[in-house]
């Protein structure tokens, strides 16, 4: 009975990063290699899975170090553990597929700051065991490739006429440019975004309005609420990142002890 | 004007229009989102971006080219890199509060949220892979944090005007600040070549 319950219960942390909490249109997280990195789908799938392997591979090692980092000097840890796995990531790319390391450029390097690793390293790799929280990585990571698919496939056919380098429109169609620049980008971003919202809403959910400290790991670090957002808690614990709820509300100390902030507390 | 003189002019101005940071490249799009719905803070966030930047970048680059390349280290970049950072970031916050409490006091709450902004860690990444020399890497650190200055200024602008605004249900909250940050960068691909055709580079 016990085991059942467990197995669904890693079934649940593996699911839900695909589309309930997907990591890109829900929590907001890694907005930067999404909008730079779909102008293709072969780029896309690329990015994902170097990014799906930090994270598993993160959450596996700070999920099991859990109880010997101290809280005080815990962001500085997980950084050091995701810095050193994408230099691994790195490294394989860069032994394996050289061409896919041109394409990712200069994004790969900076997955060490993708929000969505510390963002899963401190909501919940760092409170959970080892195996749930490489599911969560996995599920993570698997949505986040799932929406820069998305996003890579809508900007390749519609900017380019072609799906993973194939030609998929007829030849008199020239390309719409401008959905493989950065405007584009944005604006497909953008109606992703509407979509999934309007399929929440739908699902009696309520949509993402905007980006705030809720969406962002380090401001369980910073320690402080302001900076563009008056009620994060509500939006935190809609987006399921407890962790961040919990310390904005005070019931989880920030790393600064001489800035204790309050709920609503505005500096 | 001497060619390198040019050379730097042309680097600082393309960092700030043609390669913009956050318009052109997508690096630290979480603050341009998330911190530019006032101009305050906008310009705060930039400030602090722009300081953190130039530091970084002068730290970070003699770190690569005197000790990790002669040494054939060059893969502990990231790991080096990203520690330097937030070690400076730390340093730089407890400098502020100890000895400059006003400007602690506009800076200091953008600081910690600097030390994973793709922007910094991508600046420095960015002029050792081009392989630009000491003046050069810190002229760009100095443009691309000018030209974070500017997008964000410029976004939260545009965004107090669509607060105000009537538009479709359906793109309520973030979806209209991408689609409004997607006219933004449309109207930055106007400045392709500028440069280039100023300056001769």
């Amino acid at each position: 009975m016990a085991e059942g319950k467990e197995k669904t219960s890693l079934w649940h942390e593996f699911t839900k990063g695909l589309i309930k909490e997907n990591p890109v249109l829900r929590l907001v997280l890694g907005c930067c290699s999404t909008l730079a990195l779909s102008t293709a789908a072969s780029n896309s799938i690329g990015m994902g899975i170097a990014t799906t392997f930090v994270l598993v591979c993160s959450n596996a090692v700070i999920s099991a170090l859990r109880h010997v980092i101290p809280d005080k000097v815990r962001i500085p840890c997980y950084i050091v553990v995701i810095a050193g796995f994408v230099s691994v990531v790195q490294m394989l790319i860069e032994a394996f597929s050289p061409a896919l390391k041109d394409a990712l450029g200069i994004y790969l390097p900076l997955i060490v700051v993708n929000c969505i690793i510390l963002g899963r390293a401190e909501g919940f790799a760092n409170k959970h065991k080892v195996l749930p929280s490489i599911m969560d990585g996995l599920g993570m990571g698997l949505g986040f490739t799932f929406t820069l698919l998305v996003m890579g496939t809508i900007r390749e056919i519609i900017g380019s006429g072609t799906f993973f380098g194939m030609q998929v429109t007829p030849s008199m169609y020239p390309g719409i440019i401008i959905f493989l620049l950065p405007p584009g980008g944005f604006f497909v971003f953008g109606m992703l975004m509407a979509v999934a919202n309007r399929i929440t809403e739908h699902h009696g959910g309520k949509p993402v309005e905007d980006i705030n400290c809720a969406c962002c790991p380090m401001a369980v670090a910073c320690g402080h609420v302001e900076v563009g957002s008056k009620q994060p808690s509500e939006k935190c614990e809609r987006n399921g990142s407890s962790a961040q709820n919990k310390f904005l509300r005070g019931s989880v100390p920030p790393l600064q002890d001489d800035t204790q902030p309050k709920d609503g507390d505005t500096k | 004007m001497s060619a390198y003189a040019i050379q730097l002019l042309s680097i600082f101005l393309s960092a700030i229009l043609t390669e913009n940071y956050i318009l052109n490249q997508f690096l630290g799009i979480c603050p341009f989102l998330g911190v530019s719905k006032k101009l305050k803070t906008a310009v705060g966030m930039s400030l602090a971006v722009i300081v953190v930047m130039f530091i970084s970048t002068a730290v970070t680059y003699p770190i690569y080219s005197k000790i990790l390349q002669p040494h054939d280290m060059d893969y502990l970049q990231v790991v080096v890199f990203i520690l330097v950072i937030a070690a400076l970031v730390q340093l730089i916050e407890t400098i502020l509060k100890k000895y400059i409490p006003s400007l602690y006091k506009a800076l200091g709450i953008y600081l910690p949220l600097i030390t994973t902004n793709c922007a910094v860690l991508g600046i420095t990444q960015l002029v050792i892979s081009k392989g630009e020399d000491y003046t050069q890497a810190l002229v760009n650190a100095i443009g691309s944090g000018v030209g974070f200055l500017v997008a964000m200024v410029i976004f939260s602008g545009v965004r107090e005007r669509i607060e105000n605004n009537d538009y479709p249900k359906f793109l309520k909250g973030l979806p209209s600040t991408l689609i409004a940050a997607s006219l933004v960068a449309a109207s930055f691909l106007g400045f392709a070549g500028v440069v280039k055709g100023m300056l001769g580079y």
